[in-house]
């Protein structure tokens, strides 16, 4: 992401102002930028920001939408550290993070080698891979999901070949959660081509002098292709991980309307829709709310921190 | 992005042959992997209700119309084509939305020079973090006191006001792109601003404006929880609530239809990508990169 937070300043260093003629013209032109931008505006004060001041004030108050919100200072927080299902729903969606995250991410980037390579028919498997992450998110995959993981389905034949007798994979809380792993490691496409992007960038005379110093594919993977995509690497970890941490459809739809069995795939915005839209405890709800926005906000900062170690850009290099 | 390098070193042809062919069955096997699940759910629409889950064969044996058939009844006096028709209007909004108001951002950000443009830019890809879910709740409020519960007025709102920063950020970054010759000469020529936007960048801009606007359809079509939380009545449900409704109603009685459906509500995501795979691909590629 520093490669986004880059982006505003270069052209205001490199592209020097057109020449605007006098105050008058500079003012014309911040009034038509500010005209310009005047729906973005608009929506970042009624959608976004004020919606965040609200929403922290809620969180401090006992809400139920019918009666106006009461000051119940940090109760909803103590309530919140206390209750057995919100631990429960931290616990799952951690245990969903750490798992499928970097999986997905492993995936995404072997199949990228796999399709760096120039051969014949390569944008047909690029599309092919990528279409998983577009159906994905829709119900009808969640159905699909549900077949395939249930008693007596294919995954559950399957792995009796192999001597597995668990049974199917939704029924069970010790493994439904895995099958939402599967179903988000199943959609590897959209990072897959951030990836298969970066790999294109890389130059190949790096490769090429390696490969005179006798580096064999593994030593060449390790000191230059790694290196050089860590950039894209990091943009991949930071967004697929943020992404993880509200996952709600899918858990909501493969492991009925009720992220069960036994809270199995109670996920933090399962959970917080159930108490906020079924429950009506919009004070608590958002409570959890601005938890999450706070852990996310954590994550980013430790990953932004980290990449001081492991992300390579080209500027510094020089 | 379409900058081909010379691989780095030319093996001899056989070897060539011989990698190409491994390299082929390997990216097959995957593929085959990857693809099992559309496959199956292809085959499982025409395949009896009772056999959907328990028989083991990708396609069916004797295939059945029964399931697609089935769905001419509806769910619930509910006609299917009135799920489609909703899904169909929101996600019509929400391109409409999307691309008329992050172009304009879009272009403001690129190409005019004003006061507090990085500050509000930097605002901008800071919202691209932010978790939706500390929003749903205000937004719920606010909607709801406005009335429009029920509506798909909270579902296309955000669209028409920029909220996606995503596709902003898409359109900036390609808008950037354009050679300043033009827009300048524009100027030169005594075109405004408005007319600079209209008639020069953001035809341009097609591609950009391609890639957002499919990603919002498929995006819309596919969104069950904004329908989830907004809609109440059973005749203003998206395709993705009216499978729900589907699976409550009839259970595993009718899961033929039911799997139908899917493959059905599938049908518009998977005709898109294949016209437009091109632009989504490279859009996705240009977001994780430099400028």
């Amino acid at each position: 992401m520093t490669l986004v937070k880059e982006a505003p300043a270069r052209p205001a260093k490199k592209r020097s102002a057109a020449p605007v003629a006098g105050r008058r013209g500079r003012r014309r032109e911040n009034l038509a930028g500010y005209l310009f931008m005047s729906p973005w505006i608009a929506g970042f004060l009624l959608l976004t920001a004020g919606p965040m001041i609200a929403s922290l004030y809620y969180a401090f108050t006992s809400y139920n939408l019918f009666t106006p919100p009461k000051w119940v200072g940090l109760d909803n927080f103590t309530t919140m550290f206390q209750d057995p299902r919100w631990q429960k729903s931290v616990e799952v969606t951690l245990k969903y993070v750490v798992v499928a995250t970097p999986l997905k991410l492993l995936l995404a980037l072997g199949v990228a080698l796999l399709l760096a390579q120039k051969r014949r028919g390569q944008a047909l498997y690029r599309a092919a891979f990528y279409m998983p992450s577009l159906i994905g998110a829709s119900v009808s995959v969640g159905f699909v999901w549900r077949a395939l993981f249930s008693d007596d389905a294919v995954v559950d034949r399957t792995q009796k070949v192999f001597g597995l007798d668990i049974g199917g994979w939704i029924g069970n809380p010790d493994y439904v959660l895995y099958a939402l792993v599967a179903l988000s490691i199943w959609q590897f496409g959209a990072p897959m081509v951030i990836f298969l992007a970066g790999l294109k960038q890389v130059p190949q005379e790096l490769y090429e002098a390696a490969e005179m110093d006798g580096a064999g594919p593994f030593r060449r993977f390790w000191n230059i292709t790694l290196p050089m995509i860590s950039p894209v690497l990091f943009f991949n970890v930071l967004l697929e991980s943020i992404h993880a941490f509200q996952v709600f459809g899918s858990a909501y739809v493969v492991s009925d309307t009720r992220c069960g069995p036994a809270d199995a795939t109670l996920v933090y915005t399962c959970y917080l829709y159930q108490k906020g839209f079924k429950e009506a405890q919009m004070g608590f709800a958002s409570a959890m709310a601005w938890t999450l926005v706070v852990a996310v906000a954590l994550v980013t900062a430790v990953l932004f921190w980290s990449q001081k170690k492991w992300v390579h850009y080209e500027e510094a290099a020089k | 992005m379409t900058s081909a390098t010379s691989p780095a070193v030319r093996p001899a042809p056989e070897r060539r042959r011989v990698g190409s062919l491994v390299w082929h069955v390997g990216a097959i096997l995957v593929l085959a992997v990857v693809l099992y699940p559309v496959v199956w759910v292809l085959g499982a629409s025409f395949k009896p209700s009772k056999d959907i889950i328990a028989s083991l064969d990708l396609l069916p044996t004797k295939p059945v119309w029964a399931n697609f058939s089935g769905l001419a009844d509806g769910i619930s006096g509910i006609s299917v084509t009135s799920f489609f028709g909703n899904s169909l209007m929101y996600a019509g909004l929400a391109v409409v939305g999307v691309v008329l108001s992050s172009s304009l951002t879009a272009y403001a950000f690129a190409k005019i020079r004003f006061a507090g443009r990085n500050l509000l830019f930097t605002l901008m890809i800071g919202t691209l973090l932010l978790p939706y879910h500390v929003l749903l709740i205000p937004q719920y409020v606010l909607f709801r006191n406005l009335g429009y519960i029920d509506t798909l007025v909270p579902l296309v709102a955000g669209k028409f006001l920029a909220t996606e920063a995503f596709f902003v950020f898409l359109m900036v970054q390609f808008m950037r792109g354009l050679p300043r010759e033009l827009d300048e000469a524009a100027k030169l020529d005594g075109c405004g601003h408005l007319r600079t936007y209209w008639s020069i960048v953001l035809p341009l801009s097609r591609p950009a404006v391609i890639t957002s606007a499919i990603f919002t359809f498929i995006n819309a079509w596919n969104d069950f929880m904004g329908p989830l939380i907004y809609l109440n009545t059973p005749s203003k449900y998206t395709v993705s609530l009216g499978l729900m409704m589907f699976r409550d109603q009839e259970g595993i009685s009718n899961y033929g239809s039911m799997i139908a459906m899917s493959l059905v509500a599938l049908v518009p995501v998977i005709a898109f990508f294949m016209a437009f795979q091109r632009y989504l691909i490279d859009g996705m590629a240009t977001s994780g990169l430099k400028g």
